[in-house]
């Protein structure tokens, strides 16, 4: 009997559950997607070490998991509660006629299970299918070869969504319970007619307060533009934010007051139709939601910001990674090791063996040839020493500003000796790296920088005073600013700084730090250099990495192939954690707007009531309830649409990435899709759903 | 004196064939223009029904309503609407004034769904705010304003649309005796000073003292009909009160 009671109540309220289902589907499958990522075609056919990057983004995802698990367990029993509440006059009729406390709770309980059950299989159906176009946009990020496509279903993802979902409708039954228990059935008989309170706010403090909370948006925007060079540390982000926020909530507390000022103003608009009525249904929506518009709109900011600038970064950090990965290797070791040295860590003194000791003494091509390494492997190879002089470190080269310096930036390490390179070996590597190349006179020097931090900080004392004296003679620098260089393969601009000192400058072969080299891989294709870069990198049984490590010898080094590779790997982990966490957003925010405006239902259908009643028309009247849906939904995505324009400029020069706005593009419209789709469908289920409710009298 | 509306022997049935309600079963009468009639009855009586007949918001089983020379149970959807609109005025118990609205736009409203040209609403509101003596109030919320006000607000929303007939369900129905004499003292200038034609449904004698003409009503039938003439009110009221004594059920009904 009850079976059948709770499949007829599912089918008279279908309407009234569609939210409910949609969002439980849609979280569904996104959480399938995400986690049958390892499974997917594209996965199966990267190299090695984009594999291991597979491996770390498919762990983060899974913890990652664990806390879309949370906000859609909370979503879940939120939007579960609203159906209980709508549904408050039938249980409280059950309760009239004799049934129990535990019989409702069956009802719903079975109900919970039939919506869970049904919503696992529709969300896993989706899921599968939507993870094939997945496979192919990590097919594209990874640029695996997607030749041969074939359908694949994660059988551990699908268990693993089960699971996770079972315990999320589990934690709605327990929900359900204890809210049925706490009922008592006047409350329940009464639930139908509760008036909300009207809020009525003084126009002319709303216009005041609408346009200083512009005001504030606008510096706020400002501050993340315009005014970025004011931004040096992560406090000063403090700001803009807190800015934002209060903008944010100040536009929604004025905006409905606002636009019916200005609208009342324009009689032929505002005495139009239902108009009026319309923006008196808003006004008051709005006034009652405050808090949840604002968190909404900056959730949405959110997910636009995450999606739109993660696609992008991508793209832009892809032309940086080339910029600073002009050679296929670079290869460096520790010069000079003493022969013994007591462990900061152990506090044991440790010998270096003569060997090492004695390799340390000599370039990177010394170790190569000695210990058997095929040197025709390599071309274009530049070698060279860096120095460090113990009486010009960092604190030396910042001479005036050193107290400054140190107040703002404590943990520095001020008496670490610089790197310094003689020019001509930095420009025989500048032409190697198609770098710009230099000239100096005997007194002078340049700093080369490109970390942006340190650039400003040296650059107070290169504009100012840059005389300093080593061994008895003065240098000063040659500009007046930090130049762009680097020596080492990076994925971005780091190099803190480098000095560069004419070759006449005095630097005894004690004070080598580094012996460094710089080479191409001597083959034309891409196979070829993969397998050199197999006889300098990682491990091996060859003659060679044997030699050396029977010798103790450290070589480090860096090459252009997995530089290349993690850095991708990493942009490609950003994305789908941003995707994942923004999709979730999204479905979060589209709900908990979809729920507001259905829960205050029956007084909509009230005043809808009472608007056929003076004579509206059908049409007019579902006119009236689209507009307002429409402006409702519209309003925080608007406002989150200027927020993450600011926002996507600001990300992305904070990473001193430039992207153009042909890069921009395609990442825009994908993010405008997706929005699109989701935020559309919930509109959609809204509309649908509120009609029902203001139908249901007749 | 023309006719404003036309009962021509409606009937309305509720149900299937097996088990049928006869809410109305058989009502014929007319109202001439400028008049201010009552429908008296029992609850269960059919004069709600009645009222939702006339108001187009029900439709008949069968027989005729006319309305202004216009047989209204011909018409469909749309023009239904609009006839609802232009040419009915209604005056609900429970005032039925939108609460997010001002007492300007709830009546403002009658006219914007009409689309009427947005400069003559002002003026119109105005004036008929200043008819029934609630302009200083026209600024304010239903919840800030009392019973007797808001039904003011909902008859100058129900007459500025100078519809053919004003049809009120209990308007006194919510209001205490001070406000629902100062109502029909209303309704009463409205009647003869404006010569609106009014058709009100109650059940209390008091309020339908205050009518030239009382039909009343019983299961679904005309019962009987009284007109006021040259009688005082309470006069009036006291040949109500013996008809709904009679009303109130034969002397077979009593065992």
């Amino acid at each position: 009997m009850l079976f059948k009671l709770s499949i007829r109540n599912m089918k008279k309220s279908f309407k009234d559950y569609a939210i409910y289902f949609l969002t439980l589907v849609l979280g569904v499958a996104i959480f399938y997607m995400f986690n049958s990522l390892d499974s997917q075609q594209a996965m199966l056919q990267v190299s090695q070490s984009t594999r291991d990057m597979i491996r770390l983004m498919i762990e983060l995802l899974g913890m990652i998991s664990v806390f879309i698990a949370i906000i859609l367990g909370f979503l879940i029993v939120y939007a579960n509660n609203f159906l209980i509440n709508r549904r408050k006059r039938e249980f409280g009729i059950y309760m009239t006629l004799g049934m129990g406390r535990r019989q409702i709770s069956s009802i719903i309980l079975l109900e919970t299970i039939l919506v869970g059950i049904l919503s696992l299989i529709v969300g896993i159906f989706v899921g599968i299918f939507a993870s094939q176009f997945m496979s192919i946009l990590v097919a594209k990020l990874f640029e695996a070869d997607m030749s041969g496509f074939t359908f694949v279903f994660s059988k551990d993802a699908c268990i693993k969504t089960c699971i996770y979902f079972a315990v999320m409708y589990l934690a709605v039954i327990v929900f359900n319970t204890l809210t049925i228990s706490r009922y008592k059935l006047i409350n329940l008989l009464t639930a139908v007619r509760k008036n909300e309170k009207v809020k009525i706010k003084n126009p002319v403090i709303s216009i005041i307060i609408f346009l200083i909370s512009c005001g504030i948006l606008g510096y706020a925007y400002y501050l993340v533009s315009g005014g970025i060079s004011e931004l040096k540390t992560a406090n000063e982000l403090i700001k803009p934010i807190v800015m934002g926020i209060v903008g944010t909530v100040g536009v929604f507390w004025s905006l409905s007051g606002f636009i019916l000022r200005i609208i009342q103003a324009k009689k032929s608009i505002y005495l139009k139709g239902t108009n009026m009525f319309v923006l008196r249904q808003l006004n008051n929506k709005i006034n009652t939601n405050i808090a949840s518009m604002s968190i909404i709109c900056l959730m949405l900011f959110m997910t636009i910001s995450v999606l739109s600038g993660s696609l992008s970064i991508k793209s832009a950090l892809d032309k940086e990674l080339y910029k600073f990965t002009p050679v296929d290797v670079n290869l460096y070791k520790t010069a000079y090791l003493p022969d013994s040295y007591v462990s900061s860590y152990s506090g044991k003194t440790i010998y270096n063996s003569k060997e090492q000791v004695e390799d340390s003494r000599k370039p990177v091509s010394y170790t190569l040839e000695t210990n058997g390494y095929n040197m025709n492997n390599l071309k274009d190879v530049v070698e060279f020493p860096i120095y460090a002089l113990p009486n010009w470190t960092l604190k030396d080269s910042l001479g005036a500003y050193y107290e400054i310096t140190k107040t703002k930036y404590p943990t520095l390490l001020y008496d670490t000796p610089e790197s310094i390179v003689r020019i001509s070996d930095y420009n025989k590597i500048a032409e190697l790296y198609g770098e710009e190349q230099y000239t100096l006179n005997d007194d002078e020097y340049i700093v080369l920088c490109n970390y942006e931090q340190m650039e400003t900080t040296r650059n107070q004392m290169l504009s100012t005073d840059s005389t300093i004296k080593i061994n008895g003679k003065t240098y000063h620098s040659k500009y007046d600013e930090c130049k762009e260089g680097f020596i080492f393969i990076a994925t971005t601009e780091i190099n803190a700084g480098i000095i560069l000192v004419p070759d006449n400058f005095e630097l005894k072969d004690e004070y080598t730090e580094q012996y460094f080299l710089a080479a191409n891989y001597n083959a034309e294709t891409e196979e070829g250099k993969q397998e050199i870069e197999n006889t300098l990198i990682g491990s091996g049984d060859t003659e060679f990495f044997e030699n050396i490590e029977n010798k103790g010898i450290n070589l480090d080094g860096a090459s252009k192939i997995s530089t290349r590779e993690s850095s991708r790997g990493l942009a490609t982990i950003i994305i789908f954690i941003a995707i994942y966490l923004g999709i979730v957003f999204l479905i979060t925010s589209s709900a908990i707007l979809a729920l507001k405006q259905l829960t205050e239902s029956s007084d909509n259908k009230q005043r809808y009531t009472i608007l056929r009643k003076i004579g509206c028309d059908e049409k007019m009247i579902n006119q009236a309830l689209f507009r307002q849906i429409l402006i409702f939904f519209m309003m925080p995505l608007a406002l989150a649409i200027i927020h993450s324009i600011f926002g996507i400029k600001f990300v992305l020069s904070m990473l001193s990435v430039l992207a153009s706005p042909n890069e921009l593009l395609p990442s825009t419209i994908v993010t405008a899709i997706i929005i699109g789709m989701i935020y559309g469908l919930y509109f959609l289920a809204t509309y649908l759903g509120s009609k029902n409710i203001i139908k249901e009298e007749n | 004196m023309s006719n404003v509306l036309e009962l021509q022997n409606i009937e309305k049935y509720y149900g299937n064939k097996s088990n049928l309600t006869k809410a109305i079963a058989g009502i014929s009468f007319n109202v001439e223009e400028g008049k201010f009639v009552g429908i008296m009855g029992a609850s269960g009586s059919g004069k709600t029904t009645l009222l939702n007949c006339i108001s187009t918001i029900d439709r008949v089983t069968a027989g005729k309503i006319i309305i202004n020379n216009q047989d209204i149970t011909k018409l469909k959807g749309n023009k239904l609407n609009k006839f609802r609109r232009e040419e009915l005025g209604f005056i609900f118990q429970d005032f039925n004034l939108l609460d997010t609205l001002t007492a300007y736009e709830n009546i403002a409203l009658a006219l914007t769904i009409q689309k009427v040209n947005p400069k003559e609403i002002d003026k119109k509101v105005k004036e008929v705010a200043e008819k029934l003596g609630i302009s200083e109030i026209l600024n304010k919320y239903p919840y800030q304003i009392s019973g007797g006000q808001k039904q003011r607000e909902a008859i100058c929303r129900a007459i500025i649309t100078n519809p053919k007939i004003v049809l009120a369900d209990e308007p006194t129905g919510a209001l205490d005796s001070k406000s629902a004499r100062q109502l029909l003292e209303t309704f009463e200038s409205l009647n003869q000073k404006l010569g609106a034609t009014i058709l009100m449904v109650t059940h209390d004698a008091f309020t339908a003292s205050y009518a030239d003409r009382i039909i009343f009503i019983k299961d679904g039938k005309l019962f009987n009909e009284l007109i006021k003439g040259e009688d005082t009110r309470k006069q009036f009221f006291e040949k109500i009160i013996e008809v709904q004594t009679l009303l109130g059920g034969d002397l077979n009904d009593v065992i």
